[in-house]
């Protein structure tokens, strides 16, 4: 059993990921619970956009609105994940605070529950996290069933109007249940207990998102985590060697010469008539062409960085694997992240 | 996830001779990245088509949709088309790049587009808000209209609650059509009755092929169910429940309603605050007379959508998720006989370097260092390695959405280094949308 363990969000229980489209945010929330579940603890992972993203990165089945196992961790903890289904969780949510077993069923049949879940679009959000909530203060026999709750929130650019959502409602119902429940989950998302991380890459669009969405974040009083940066490119050159790509000034001989000595550049069935020698040279432009537009990613990637930095959150870096994301990935990725402290 | 080198497909495992046949079966497909493509989309014929009249872009979020929606649209007006591109949320750069300084629903003419071939190209951003509001004004009286202007739900509704987007991103392209049909000198009677209430000096009608971006949606199509979900709401019981007591009197609605949904009115009181529920109720027998046209005209634009005249593409980046939804958007789209004009595949890797797998420039590396002398040329090889690798996952996962598909029309965009914020980037991208 491992010792004790330095994380930088120590008393966080409800770890919120949010990223704009395409930069893996539901593959950094997966990682970090399976983190956060190293060393025997038992841990959440919900979404609540029923795209059913976390049973494919799992390669389990999960039944919708069900608490299912999806992993083990090291060290003897489990991950169970959920997908939050709003009209399950408003049937659930009258039962469970109001007793309308009956009642319930009858604003079914009104189609209220349509109402609330479909047409009604925020009290959507106001039922996706009122489930989470409810995980995250579940207790049985006074003990907490989840030790850290981790969701798989929407996207950056909606995710402080989502979390915000309940001090809508708190203000809309200004008195009776429904304000007293908003302005619990307000409490919540507020508190220490709470941190909103930030999924990126180093693109300009995403880390814009991110900067926009950490201010956003601020101004509604939400507790911003860390930002975790994804798909980091391994430069694979030296620095001086990449700077020169970029700028396309490498040794062009140099390279033709080393494609030379390896054998490489005369195999080509349809170059077959040239001379070796062009065929070299076009094999050389063609890599150089690879490495100029590789230079000029990890340029334009180190200025992204720079504005990550200025942000002053913790930040957190993961590779892009070259196969993907698959189990064995997903626990690399928890590592890491284990390793520099988000878990 | 892991694959062998080689073959473009799962369908070939062979390394041998096959290979001479597949780069031969490349360069048929004339594809910018040599994989064969069974059936290429002429984008060009879409765009140039004067029935093509809707163009929807649609998609999972991130995967260069607003781009890819631009791209189209200055392409169209370059070749002559009257466009006007509809964008939900654009990046600042792009936005800025179209003319678009400010979100304020209002279409302006895009400068810069090259007017050589007669078209233009005009751009807007949805305001949400506003365009709920202009719903509002044009169809309750005035005394109405500000009372549900005024309404704390209506307002809570209307600017800060997620899925609003979607409807109105739907009812301005019906808007937009119905300023299309009605041509530029007109501004009334049409009797469509969907005219928008447009600021003067600005660009009105007389397009003749609207590109719509459609909101990044949670629930990817939630755009198409809005209005059926408005039906079935309007048809519904609840909202007659909600509607009664603000409609007649107290006395009359407890005579008409039975003692059950007496109880659930209790219940809902109980559950929202009887202040709050007095409110809601307000706003519902408010919006009563608004409700008919607003709903008349979704189902307009839904059969809009499903007209000849429309074009749906489907984007999508080369990753499980993006694919995923893309396959998700292909099966609901063809569930609504909607028409599918194809799949748009951005950021494609592409290399340069033809014929020299991962492997074997792996192997070279290491055989240069060794050698010493050519640390260079070995680094250059791993960096054409990594690329490799990833154009050839890339592969296997689109692979999988294409033999699913196989009928689908696919179009790749390359990968660029760096973002798209100006008119000579979309200039580029609507040049590989057309390449195929």
């Amino acid at each position: 059993m491992p010792g004790r363990h330095d994380s930088d969000w120590d008393g966080v229980r409800l770890h919120v990921v949010t990223g704009k489209g395409g930069t893996g945010k539901t593959t950094i929330a997966a990682a970090l619970a399976v983190a956060l579940a190293t060393g025997g603890h038992r841990v959440l992972l919900a979404e609540v956009e029923g795209r059913a993203g976390i049973a494919p990165l799992f390669g389990v089945p999960l039944a919708p609105h069900a608490e299912g196992h999806v992993a083990v961790a090291p060290g003897g903890g489990e991950v169970l994940a959920l997908s939050v289904e709003p009209e399950a969780a408003l049937l659930e949510y009258l039962e469970l605070f109001y007793r309308l077993g009956r009642a319930g069923r009858a604003l079914e049949r009104l189609g209220a529950i349509d109402f609330v879940t479909t047409v009604a679009p925020g009290l959507r959000d106001v039922l996706l996290i009122g489930k989470v909530y409810e995980a995250v203060r579940r207790r049985v026999d006074g003990r907490r069933v989840y030790d850290a709750v981790v969701l798989d929130a929407p996207p950056t650019g909606r995710i402080t109007r989502f979390l915000n959502v309940n001090r809508e409602v708190a203000g809309l119902a200004r008195v009776g249940p429904i304000h007293h429940h908003a302005s619990s989950i307000m409490q919540l998302l507020r508190s220490p207990e709470t941190a909103v991380h930030l999924v990126t890459v180093l693109e300009e669009m995403p880390v814009q998102e991110t900067v926009d969405g950490v201010g956003e974040l601020r101004a509604a009083g939400l507790p911003v985590g860390g930002v975790v940066v994804n798909l980091v490119r391994d430069p694979v050159l030296a620095a001086a060697e990449l700077d020169a790509a970029a700028d396309g000034l490498l040794d062009r001989e140099a390279v033709a010469a080393g494609l030379e000595t390896a054998g490489l550049g005369g195999r080509r069935v349809e170059d077959a008539g040239l001379p070796a020698r062009v065929r070299v040279q076009t094999l050389a432009d063609g890599l150089l062409v690879e490495a100029a537009e590789h230079g000029v990613r990890l340029r334009l990637g180190d200025r992204q960085f720079r504005r990550v930095e200025e942000l002053g959150r913790p930040t957190y870096q993961v590779p892009a694997l070259p196969c993907g994301i698959d189990l064995g990935a997903l626990y690399e990725l928890a590592e890491r992240l284990r390793d520099q402290g988000l878990a | 996830m892991t694959r062998g080198a080689g073959g473009t497909g799962s369908r070939r495992s062979d390394t041998g001779p096959g290979r001479r046949e597949e780069g031969a079966e490349r360069r048929r497909g004339g594809d910018p990245d040599g994989d064969p493509v069974r059936h290429p989309m002429d984008v060009d014929a879409l765009l140039d088509d004067p029935a093509t009249r809707v163009i929807v872009c649609c998609g999972s979020g991130g995967v260069g949709k607003t781009t890819t929606a631009a791209a189209l649209g200055l392409r169209a007006a370059e070749r002559g088309r009257r466009a006007v591109v509809l964008t939900i949320d654009p990046a600042r750069r792009l936005a800025q790049s179209m003319g678009l300084a400010e979100l304020d629903n209002t279409p302006r003419e895009v400068p810069g587009v090259d007017p050589a071939a007669g078209g233009r190209l005009d751009a807007m951003m949805l305001d949400m808000k506003r365009t709920f509001d202009e719903v509002i004004e044009l169809h309750a009286a005035p005394e109405k209209a500000a009372q549900i202007l005024a309404n704390p739900f209506y307002q809570a509704l209307s600017s800060s609650f997620a899925g609003t987007q979607e409807y109105m991103a739907m009812e301005k392209l019906g808007q937009l059509r119905a300023m299309a049909d009605a041509g530029p000198s007109t501004s009334t009677g049409t009797g469509t009755g969907t005219g928008a209430s447009m600021t003067p000096g600005t660009s009105t009608g007389a397009w003749d092929l609207i590109v719509v971006d459609t909101p990044p949606s949670r629930s990817a199509l939630d755009f198409l169910d809005a209005p059926k979900r408005l039906g079935s709401f309007l048809d519904g019981r609840l909202i007659k429940l909600l509607s009664m007591p603000a409609r007649a009197g107290q006395k009359a609605y407890l005579k008409v309603v039975s003692a059950a949904v007496t109880g659930t009115t209790t219940a809902l009181s109980k559950v929202v605050g009887g202040q709050t529920l007095r409110e809601v109720q307000a706003f519902v027998a408010a919006l009563d007379t608004v409700f008919g046209g607003f709903r008349q005209r979704a189902e307009r634009t839904y059969e809009l959508l499903q007209a000849p005249g429309t074009a749906f593409l489907v984007v999508a980046a080369p990753e499980p998720d993006a694919l995923r939804e893309a396959s998700y958007f292909v099966e609901r789209l063809a569930a609504d006989r909607m028409p599918l004009a194809g799949l748009v595949l951005n950021r494609v890797e592409v290399t340069p370097v033809e014929g020299l797998s991962a492997e074997r420039a792996l192997v070279a590396a290491e055989e240069l260092d060794e050698a010493g002398g050519h640390e260079l040329t070995a680094g250059l090889l791993r960096v054409h390695a990594d690329r490799t690798r990833r154009r050839e996952r890339e592969r296997t996962l689109t692979a999988g959405f294409t033999h699913a598909h196989p009928e689908i029309p696919l179009v790749r965009v390359a990968a660029r280094a760096e973002d798209v914020h100006d008119l000579p980037g979309l200039r580029a991208v609507g040049a590989d949308l057309a390449k195929s």
